[in-house]
């Protein structure tokens, strides 16, 4: 049978082993997350791994693959592992919990410090808002919104490996999409949470959140219009 | 003023003066490439320039643009590879603003002043 040598990472902790070499029989349209299944069922059933839906709905299973974060359900060996190597890891810029789960809370912690909150200015009495599809605030929302929070592009960021304060692109492109919504009311304190050193104007447009963005989002291009805004902001004293 | 309104602030800066250098390089090189087609002596430059006013504008901005936007370019650079933040980094690129921007007065007041050769 054609196998496949696969180095995954195990440990965490004091627990560290380091990457562990195992063999898994190829199937054709296999994915690196049925690699994973496989050794965990298979092989060695102390394997710690995260996933949820396989199909590239839920963000839960990615992961670093042959150096890369991406979500293991949706890509498949041969895509990867044309050389026959495949190496997985938990995802970068994350503390590990156990194996090839990382810690997320201070992924999504940052979500909250950047007012990743909708805040309603209508209460259940009122009209439905009515915001037109061909509004620009509208357009703006519909390019980012689609984000599952999966952290592909936090891993993949390098603002985010050497200033652990960054916010990162995710929880900057959600104040971005809450910035467009012109039925939120905290815009003020948003843009405000979002300037500085740890927000926006952190980011070196590097664009590896953009190239690696399993939903082909662009946060580079939210971060560059909070800069614009947090600019006219500081201009009018809504930032002081 | 909080540290979020000046980093906003210094960012639009930053991007104002960008332009302004994106122009005012393509004019200086434009202008090296062309100037040196016959043979460049330091006599012919003065000659240009010395008497110029629209040579001692033109450079006067091009100084000013540096100094505005090279400290804050170092500035954040200083910040992120030595996690210096505060009052005492916003002075020092203060003082580097200053020096560049008096060096390079100095410089356009030497080739633009003075009566043409």
């Amino acid at each position: 049978m054609n196998m496949l040598s696969v180095r995954v990472w195990r440990g965490g902790g004091a627990a560290d082993r380091g990457f562990v070499t195992y063999d898994v029989p190829r199937q054709p349209a296999q994915t690196v997350l049925d690699v994973v299944t496989h050794i965990q069922r298979c092989v060695d059933p102390t394997l710690a791994y995260r996933f949820a839906c396989r199909v590239g709905m839920c963000g839960s299973c990615a992961m670093t693959v042959n150096g890369r974060a991406r979500w293991t359900c949706r890509t498949h060996v041969e895509a990867v592992a044309g050389d026959g190597r495949l190496e997985i890891a938990p995802l970068a810029n994350l503390p590990v919990i156990r194996d090839l789960v990382t810690d997320m809370r201070e992924f999504f912690d940052k979500w909250a410090r950047a007012k990743g909150q909708f805040v309603p200015t209508a209460t259940r009495k009122d009209e439905f808002a009515t915001v037109a599809p061909a509004a620009k605030e509208r357009l703006a929302v519909d390019a980012a919104i689609e984000c599952i929070g999966c952290g592909v592009c936090y891993a993949s960021c390098d603002v985010v490996g050497w200033n652990r304060d960054y916010l990162g692109p995710a929880a900057l492109n959600r104040a971005w999409t809450l910035i467009n919504d012109v039925r939120d009311g905290a815009n003020a304190e948003r843009l405000a949470a979002v300037a500085g050193d740890a927000g926006c104007h952190a980011c070196h447009t590097h664009q590896s959140c953009t190239d690696r963005c399993p939903k082909g989002l662009a946060p580079t291009a939210s971060i560059a219009g909070l800069k614009r805004r947090t600019a006219l902001a500081a201009l009018t004293g809504a930032i002081r | 003023m909080s540290a979020r309104r000046t980093q906003s602030l210094l960012w639009l800066a930053q991007r104002t003066s960008a332009g302004v250098l994106a122009l005012c390089v393509v004019v200086h090189l434009v202008t090296m490439i062309i100037a040196v087609r016959g043979g460049l002596t330091a006599a012919e430059i003065l000659g240009r320039t010395r008497g110029s006013f629209a040579w001692a504008a033109f450079y006067a901005v091009f100084v000013l643009a540096v100094a505005i936007h090279a400290p804050i370019g170092v500035r954040a650079i200083v910040a992120e590879t030595r996690g210096a933040h505060g009052r005492g980094i916003d002075a020092a690129m203060l003082a580097f603003a200053v020096l560049l921007l008096a060096l390079g007065l100095r410089a356009v007041a030497a080739v633009t002043m003075g009566p043409a050769s």
